[in-house]
């Protein structure tokens, strides 16, 4: 029972790690997720989130296996 | 349809022209093609630009042109389109992201390519880090809105 948390770019820096294993206890949601990972930090204004590679809302559930992904607003092209 | 993405510089009018012959059963079909390069700059807000090192989310970022794309083709009567994005270190003046479009008419190749490359600009993710002349290397914040 665990789920995958993956950070990208200056979000990735600013934290200090790429992903975390984490057990899927007490975490419903992906906001539930960012806070259980990052107990000290507060989600940065605009940050993205995406399960299983789909935007979602922070409000948005999570299961078992899912990968999850915080990131800043995109800036290719 | 094809979406690649290139860790190695590329060169669009080559891709082009591979795809097309790639796909020869749309040989008489299409009577319009639009293309849109994108180019890195050796300026940016006001400071001389070295390079620039692209990152993505290899797997999100293929599926999410691969939406874009398959948005586009709800839209417009396409053909056939390409979408070819750089990552890694690039250097000024080398391709970032090439897009085409093939249709019957020259208003549908102009939407469409306009629309891929827009929803690409805000939800394909990849991130620019620059590196200044000063040697200061700084993350893209936003995207403009495509306008001097």
């Amino acid at each position: 029972m665990s789920i995958k948390v993956r950070y990208f770019a200056s979000l990735k820096e600013s934290i200090g790690r790429s992903e975390d294993i984490l057990g899927l206890a007490g975490m419903a949601t992906v906001g539930d997720v960012w806070r259980y990972a990052n107990p000290n930090k507060a989600l940065p204004d605009n940050t993205l989130a995406a399960v299983n590679m789909d935007y979602v809302e922070l409000s948005s559930p999570v299961k078992d296996g899912d990968e999850v992904a915080f990131f800043p607003p995109v800036t290719g092209g | 349809m094809d979406i690649k993405i290139c860790s190695e510089a590329f060169d669009p009018w080559q891709e082009i022209q591979s795809h097309q012959h790639s796909v020869a059963d749309i040989a008489g079909k299409f009577g319009a093609t639009n293309i849109f390069i994108g180019t890195m700059r050796d300026f940016n807000e006001g400071d001389d630009v070295k390079g620039m090192t692209l990152e993505h989310y290899p797997g999100m970022t293929e599926k999410q042109l691969g939406k874009i794309v398959a948005e586009a083709l709800q839209q417009w009567p396409v053909i056939d389109a390409l979408v070819v994005h750089r990552v890694g270190d690039i250097l000024p003046n080398e391709p970032i992201v090439l897009v085409a479009v093939w249709t019957s008419h020259r208003g549908d190749a102009f939407d469409a390519s306009r629309y891929i490359m827009e929803a690409l600009k805000s939800r394909a993710p990849f991130w620019k880090k620059e590196l200044l002349e000063s040697e200061v290397e700084r993350w893209l914040v936003k995207n403009t809105d495509g306008y001097l």
